[in-house]
Parts: C-alpha cells; structure tokens; sequence
C-alpha cells in the first residue's frame, strides 16, 4: 500500500479510545487536518485528508466508512462522494484523489506518518 | 523485421502495446530510445501527481515489461541522427541501431513565446515530471503564482499551483478568452466566473512583455504597461512538435513544424513514419492522446499486414478543470449559414449550454456545454449517429417542460452500433449482449466483461441506464434489495431485526448481511433500529452508522457548520422563549431565520459549539426538534378557533398534541404535519404526510401529502372523527409506513407504489382488513412512552459530549477554515467551490 522512505515522521495522533468505533475524528497536524478512522470491524486504521475535494469541505472524518466489495470506503456527508480509504481514489465516478497516510497503532496510541 | 522507435511517451509505448497485440506468429525486433530517465507514463493524468499519486503509479507499464516482452528498451539516451541511405539511427550514448522501419514518436515540447527573462529561476514549463519535482520544491517558498497560457493545459497548470498551495494564482492569456479552441466567449465567460470563484484570478487579452527580477522572478510587466508582483511563473501556452531529428534527417516538415504524413501515417521516407503530436496530418497536430492511440494503432495494423489508414479524429472533449465541467464536442461554433444555435445560460449557477442543429432542425452539428456537462455522453452520441431530435430541439438539454414524457433522446433511442465507450470502442449492442446473452446483470460485471467504463469512465451513467433498460427489457426481475451488504429490502429487514430484537448495527450486520455495511444501509438500518426500539441514536455504537447530521444532531451546512432547530410545538412560543433564543443566538454568533414549519433555525454554529448551544436550550425548556433526522419534524398550525373568528376548533392545541405525542419517531424519510381550524386550510395541511382539518363535526384526516420536488395533494381517509379517533388512525397509519416503505420514500411516494392505493389503505388503517390494527397501536404506544430527548441525553454525558470536539487533539480548538462573510446585518456561509 505505501512505499515508506526515509523522509517519514511519524507523530501522535490521539489514543484509541478518542476514535469512535467504526469511525472517524479529524487530527490536527500543524496546519493539515487529517481524517483517521478506526475500521474496528476489520480491527484496520486508515488516514486520508480531511479535505473532500468535491466541494473542497473538511468533513470526511465526518463520513460514514463501510466498504464496496473489499474496498474500504468512507462516503463524504455533503453529498455522498465516496473514496477508497486504501488509495484516495474517488469511487463514485469522478476523477478525485485524496491523500492517505499510514497510520500505526503501539501502547494504545495511534501515529500518522507525514512526510516532511 | 525490426523496427527502431525514437520515443518512449505515451504514443511510442501504446504503438509496443499494439504491435504485441497483433503480431500474432510474426517476430518483430523491437527497439526503443527514449529522452526521460523513467519509461513512460501518464502524461494526461500529470497533474494528479500534485493529488498524491506517485510517479509508479502514473507509469504505464513497469521497465520489466519491456524485457518480458523482448524490447529494448534505452532511457536517457535521445537518437543524434538517422542515416536514411543505410537505414540506421545513432543515439547520444553512441549506440548505431538498424532498422527496417523507423517509427517517429517524439512528441512535441512546450512552447515558450520568446519573453525577455524567462530564464529566470522560478519560471516553468509544465510537461514532465522532472518539471513536476522541481515545481514543487520552488513552490514552498512561493506566495505569488501566475501562469501564462488560458488552454487546456494552462488550466491545469493553474490547478497544479493551488494543488501546490499557491492559492493566489493568476491566469494569463493572451487570447479574449479561455480555451479558445474548445469554446465561445460567452462559455468563457461562465467558465472564467467559476474559476474566479474559486480564487483563481484571470486576465485575458493581457500580453507579457517582461518577466522582472534579478536571478529569481519577482514580477510580471504587461504590454498595457501594468504589472503584477510574482514568486512563481509557469508557462503553458501551447505546444510545438519536435521535428528538430526529422528536419535534420531532411523529412518533410510543415512551414510551422510537425512532420509531414499521409493516411498511413508515412513520411515522405516510406520506411519512416510519425506518430502523436509531432505528426502533421492534413495540416493538423493533434495534441491529444486519443488521436495518438489512433495512429500507433494504425500503424501497428499495417506493419502486421493490415490496411488501416488514418483519416482525422473527432476533437470531441469533456474534461473537468480545478472541478468545472467543460466540453466540446462536433463543430461547436457553426456559423450562420450552416446551421441554427440555441443558447441556454444559468449565471446563477455558472452553467452555459450550447447546441448547434442543421438547418431544418432535424441534427445535432456539435455544441458546448460548461458547468454541467452531464449530459455530454448523450449528446456526443446524438450528433455522432446523426439521431433524429425531438420536435423540440432544446429538450435535449433542457429536458421535456410542462409535459409528462421525458425530455430528449435517452438510450433507447440509439441504433445498436453506437459507440458508448469510446475508450474502448464498445458499441450499445455489445453491451446489451453482455447483460442479455453472457448473464451480466450488474454494472460491475458489464465492466469486466466488456471493459466498457473502465478508461475515462465517463460513460459509466450512460453503460448503467443500458444495464438497467436491458434488464427490464428482458423481463428480469429486478429485487429491491437495501445494497450490496443486505439481501433484504427493507420492509424484509424490518420485520426480520425487530424478530431477532438487533438493537445496533453492527449485531444486524452479523445475523443478517456481509461485508462491512456503507453509506447506503448504514442509515437505513440504523432508522430501522430506531422506529422499532426508540433509544438513543448515539449508543451502543451506533453512532457512526447514522448519517452525518443525525450523528451529529443537527443539519450540516455549507462549508462545514450546522443549524439548530428547537422543537416549537404548533409553532406557539412564550415571548420570553423567543428571547432566550435570541439570546443565545447572539452569544454563538447565529444566523436566524424563521423556517416553513413555524419555528426558527439558527445557522453557523460550529460543531463543538452545540453541545453548549442545547445546554441553555434546554435550561429555557426547549427539547430537540429533530429538523436533522428522518423523524417527525413539524406539526403547523393555524391560530384556530381560540383568536379566529371562523376557526371551528382549536386547531393550535390539537396540533401541540399531536406534535408532542410523535416528537422523535423515526421513519424511512421525513414527516411533515399541520392542523388547521376550518376549511380555508390556512395551515396548508393537504400538502403534508399528514393533515388535519376541523369540520363542523369533528377533524378530517388526509394523508400522504407532499410539498417537495413533486407537490401532490393528500387524499382524505377519515372524515368527522373525534380527536381520539383521529390519533388512533394517526398511529395505525404512521407505523404501517414505517413498517414498509423502502428506504428515503416519502408517504406520497409509497402511497403511489401500493397497490389498490388509498382504498387498500383506508382498509387496512380503519377496517382493520389486515387485523394488525392493535399490533400497530400497540408499538405506536411503546414508541411514545420511549422518547427522550436526545439532546438532553448528550448534554448530560460528558463522553457523547466529546465526539462534537472537531480536532480530537485540539479538543479547544475550532475549524480554522470555516469562513462567513456579512449579509443584510447577519452572517452567511463563504460560498463554495
């Protein structure tokens, strides 16, 4: 999924428990947002932008995940553009992609990977 | 036979693919040289790379492929020179290769108008991805961005620099408009009023005369003598071919580049030929792919046998720039002569729609649509297979008005060879023979099966309609089923959850779907759970099964905030609740307003805010009025006969009652209600879910009303009966629809789809004809003595409190990119896109 080099920080993002299960909250990271969603149903971590691109709203970490086939999904609340949570590509037909991070979970806390 | 390709783009590497494709038993020796360091990619798709895509992803096909299928392939290595007599080329790493046939894919280059200082640093093309990696290095010291060209290309430049974060962007072109070859000045105009919507600044008719600054870029000087301050210049004004190694090897080549061919794409060296943008065919250089693809097709064909020539290509185009839809296709600016235009321009919306037709009316020549282009495919296809239009033209984009048939030509009006995907030249038979001869019955398996939808995707609405029509054609029946999660439809799911007593989403999910739920049955399921047991939304994890506003209780707004809405029971209120709202109103910076249903929406409340909003909501004694669920909203009333002097009853009270006994019930969609004191209706309740009116002998009961899209009256379905009786048929009708409309459907809507209509339902709701009568009040009853406000709920849990916290680590923190601009002494939303 991701090709990791040398150039990725990893930082705190909250603790387990601040994720609603089979959802999302948004994450601060200097002057990004980033979505991060507990896929607690496939005990799976997923980060994207929280930006949707559509009509450029931060809302996605407000979004219902699910998946399409086994594509994992989440669909913005604005007017239900969906992405894959895997790679950002948009899955209702029209040619956005989101940025996905990789996320990592030790001692109870969750980390984003950003690249610096 | 062996056969050199000088270029490794996206041409020279589909005319490998097609030649592998064909060769069947015939052995070629295939040699490749290329320019760039990395084998070729997606050239059309650059700009994602500024969206995240990675230059792996854009490549089309791995340095591997090449060995696995014997080619050999040099990067980094341009060919110097062609020696036509002995039929070899020498490269830049001194490598001599012969060659039987010489295949010229080179491309072209950026053209770079001859500005004094545009060597400065800071100033780019727009064309590799090296050009890419070093954009976005120079970018993060950037501030200040302009692009010189207003085409195709410079738009997407100018998206590559908001990508880029460079959000105070200039548009420079030369020309009186954007995309001169595409479309006409007034879609330029809409398309130039969206994009400066967006931020982008456009300057058209604006001729650079310098670019200033000492080693870097600092400003822009034009010929009108103004000047603009810029850290960042990218230029993207057109393209030129490069025939720089045709010329050298005395190929023919046109007075204003490109090298010359004929219909097979032949040079004047019949053992050369050129392909892509640095082929000059019939005076024209294609600077898109499609055409590209065209050619290494035909001349794939021809060196294994065949006899394929090229013979233009239509310029048809939809693309979507920085999110505004644009395309062109046919001819689409006819002169008078030739044929008749209609013009259709919504300014509100930045939409602008043009249609050339012939002469008698009877075809469609071209057009250009920009801000909606849906119906582009449609169109493409009309004018393409010369389709007979409707009597009146303009239907096809505007649909039929005022009529009760559909507007325009839909799929079923193609002949069967209409090429649908032209991506993959999948003809409407051949999908149509997909879904009724190789049992493909779903978009997906169409997809598969034929490829159609699987390039640009652009057909895709288009292949669906197809699927569907087939289907139905075929006489296949077609199960209502929730989604791909549930095999189920809802009035199935319904009784099956309340049987097994499933109280969340997830323990529904296991018992009775697959997979991992989505947007579609989440929701679904989730109001299902809620018409049977009424506990609170936010619990045992079903939170984030609810849909957004009903996850959050409250209605999202433009640009991130929400509203909120108090219950105001008949729309009676104490002067002193009216100030509590205006107070706190003023304290979170709301905007007012008062809604249809006689109370008052407060707008622009950040989401951490509400919780504090509904604690001194609820402190005056509002509760929620759940304007954000599909649950019962509104009970409208008329003053009634307490004031009025032709009211018959009390119509405000009856409507207080009934507001407070269905406050909180959830249904399939919203539900709407009013009471209104006499005949004169003053409270409009026929054109609700459900209405009551006062007769001289009691109440009449009408139902399945709707305002909405599609207004329809309610139809009556008890008449004089006494309050009790009222609520009783109220109850028995409320749950029955709960019980068995599908997902979203309003009472009009299922009302419609019921067979035997409003006599079967008169029957069941006051015959009893289905003796569920009782069962129906029983679990109206349980609802009823459930209901809590869920406000109340959450603004007492300091946990539910927490999820309303926007950064989960900056819990103090609010959205820094919400905005609001004043409007009329209050404040709106920014507007968006």
């Amino acid at each position: 999924m991701l090709t990791l080099d040398q150039t990725m920080t990893w930082f705190t993002a909250c603790r387990v428990e601040d994720v609603p299960e089979n959802g999302g909250v948004c994450v601060k990271y200097k002057d990004e947002q980033i979505a991060l969603f507990h896929f607690t149903r496939r005990e799976e971590w997923y980060a994207t932008q929280n930006l949707c691109p559509h009509r450029q709203q931060m809302a996605l970490s407000r979004g219902m995940i699910g998946s399409h086939e086994e594509e994992p999904k989440v669909a913005c609340p604005f007017h239900k553009k969906t992405f894959s949570l895997r790679s950002g590509e948009c899955l209702s037909g029209d040619d956005y992609v989101i940025k996905t991070y990789p996320v990592k979970v030790e001692n109870g806390l969750v980390y984003i990977g950003v690249e610096e | 036979m062996k056969i050199v390709i000088i270029g490794n783009g996206m041409v020279g590497y589909k005319f490998c693919e097609k030649l592998l494709a064909k060769k069947g038993t015939q052995s070629f020796e295939l040699v490749v040289f290329g320019e760039e360091m990395r084998p070729a990619y997606d050239r059309v798709h650059l700009s994602e790379y500024f969206a995240g895509k990675s230059a792996d992803e854009l490549t089309l096909a791995p340095a591997k492929w090449y060995v696995d299928n014997g080619i050999a392939l040099h990067l980094g290595d341009p060919v110097q020179s062609i020696d036509r007599v002995h039929k070899t080329v020498h490269s830049f790493k001194g490598i001599t290769e012969s060659y039987d046939y010489l295949v010229l894919a080179t491309g072209s280059a950026a053209f770079v108008p001859p500005i004094p200082g545009v060597e400065k640093e800071g100033v780019f093309i727009y064309r590799t991805i090296e050009d890419l990696e070093m954009m976005t290095d120079y970018a993060r010291h950037a501030r200040k961005g302009a692009v010189i060209g207003g085409g195709l290309l410079g738009l997407e430049a100018a998206k590559a620099m908001l990508d880029l974060g460079i959000t105070d962007t200039q548009v420079i072109e030369f020309a009186p408009r954007l995309m001169p070859r595409q479309i006409d000045d007034a879609g330029s105009n809409t398309l130039r009023t969206k994009l400066e919507s967006l931020g982008l600044h456009i300057r058209t008719n604006t001729n650079t005369t310098a670019i200033l600054g000492d080693d870097r870029i600092t400003a822009m000087e034009f010929a009108d003598n103004t000047k603009i301050d810029v850290d960042m210049l990218v230029i993207s004004a057109g393209i030129k071919p490069r025939d720089e190694l045709a010329k050298l090897s005395g190929l023919e080549t046109g007075h204003r580049g490109g090298i010359v061919v004929n219909d097979h794409l032949e040079t004047n060296d019949p053992y050369i030929f050129a392909i892509g943008e640095c082929a000059l065919h019939k005076g024209m250089i294609y600077g898109l792919v499609a055409p590209g693809y065209d050619m290494a097709d035909v001349v794939a064909a021809n060196l294994c046998g065949g006899a394929k020539s090229f013979t233009g290509f239509d310029m048809s185009t939809k693309l979507k720039l920085i999110g505004v839809d644009v395309a062109s296709f046919g001819d689409p600016f006819v002169s008078n002569k030739d044929g008749r235009t209609i013009v259709w321009e919504d300014t509100l919306k930045g939409v602008y729609k043009r249609i050339n037709i012939s002469q008698d009316g009877k075809h469609l020549l071209g057009g250009i649509l920009v801000g909606d282009a849906d119906q582009y495919n449609m169109l493409l296809q009309t004018c393409k297979n010369k389709v007979v239009l409707p009597p009146n033209p303009e239907d096809v984009i505007l649909g039929a008005r005022g009529g009760a048939v559909e507007g325009g030509a839909g799929v079923t009006s193609l002949p069967d060879d209409a090429l649908i995907c032209s991506c993959e030249s999948i003809s409407k038979l051949d999908i149509c023979q997909a879904v009724s001869e190789k049992g493909c019955e779903t978009l997906d398996a169409v997809k598969k099966c034929t490829k159609a939808g699987t390039g640009c995707g652009g057909c895709v609405p288009m292949v669906k309609d197809l699927v569907n029509h087939t289907l139905k054609a075929t006489g296949k029946y077609v199960r209502n089923v929730l989604c791909e999660h549930f095999s189920y439809s809802r009035q199935e799911l319904f009784d099956l959850v309340k049987v097994h007593e499933l109280k969340s989403f997830d323990a529904v999910l296991d018992k009775l779907g697959k997979g991992d739920g989505c947007e579609t049955c989440k929701p679904a399921v989730a109001s299902i759970i809620a018409s049977l047991w009424n506990e609170m939304i936010l619990q045992k994890g079903n939170a984030t099964a609810q849909d957004s506003n009903d996850r959050y209780l409250a209605n999202i707004q433009k640009g991130g905030t929400y509203s909120v809405v108090p219950r105001i029971p008949g729309g009676e209120i104490t002067p002193e609740k009216l100030i509590v709202i205006g107070q706190v109103a003023v304290k979170y910076n709301l905007y007012t307003k008062i809604t249809g249903g006689q109370r008052i929406d407060l707008f622009g409340a950040h989401v951490s805010d509400l919780p504090a909003i509904w604690e001194e909501l609820i402190a005056a004694g509002f509760e929620s009025g759940h304007a954000y669920g599909k649950a019962l909203r509104t009970v409208k009333s008329c003053v009634g006969s307490t004031w009025c002097r032709f009211g018959l009853h009390d119509s405000v009270s009856f409507a207080i009652e009934i507001e407070e006994r269905y406050r909180g019930l959830r249904a399939p969609h919203k539900l709407k209600s009013a009471v209104s004191g006499c005949i004169r209706e003053c409270a409009e309740a026929q054109s609700k879910d459900f209405g009551i009116i006062a007769t001289e002998k009691g109440w009449n009961l009408y139902v399945c009303g709707n305002g909405g899209s599609k207004p329809q009256h309610a139809l009556l379905l008890a008449t004089d009966v006494d309050s009790a009786t009222c609520l009783k048929y109220i109850d028995r009708f409320l749950m029955f629809y709960i019980k068995t409309a599908d997902p979203l459907t309003r009472t009009a809507t299922w009302l419609n789809k019921m067979e035997g209509g409003i006599s079967y339902l008169k029957n069941v709701v006051i015959n009893d004809s289905l003796g569920i009568a009782d069962q129906l009040e029983a679990e109206m009853q349980l609802l009823v003595d459930n209901y809590k406000c869920e406000w109340k709920e959450v603004v007492d849990d300091p946990a539910l409190r927490k999820r309303f916290n926007h950064f989960v680590n900056a819990p103090e923190e609010k959205d820094p990119t919400i905005q609001f601009q004043p409007m009329r002494s209050q404040k709106r939303a920014t507007e968006w896109k």
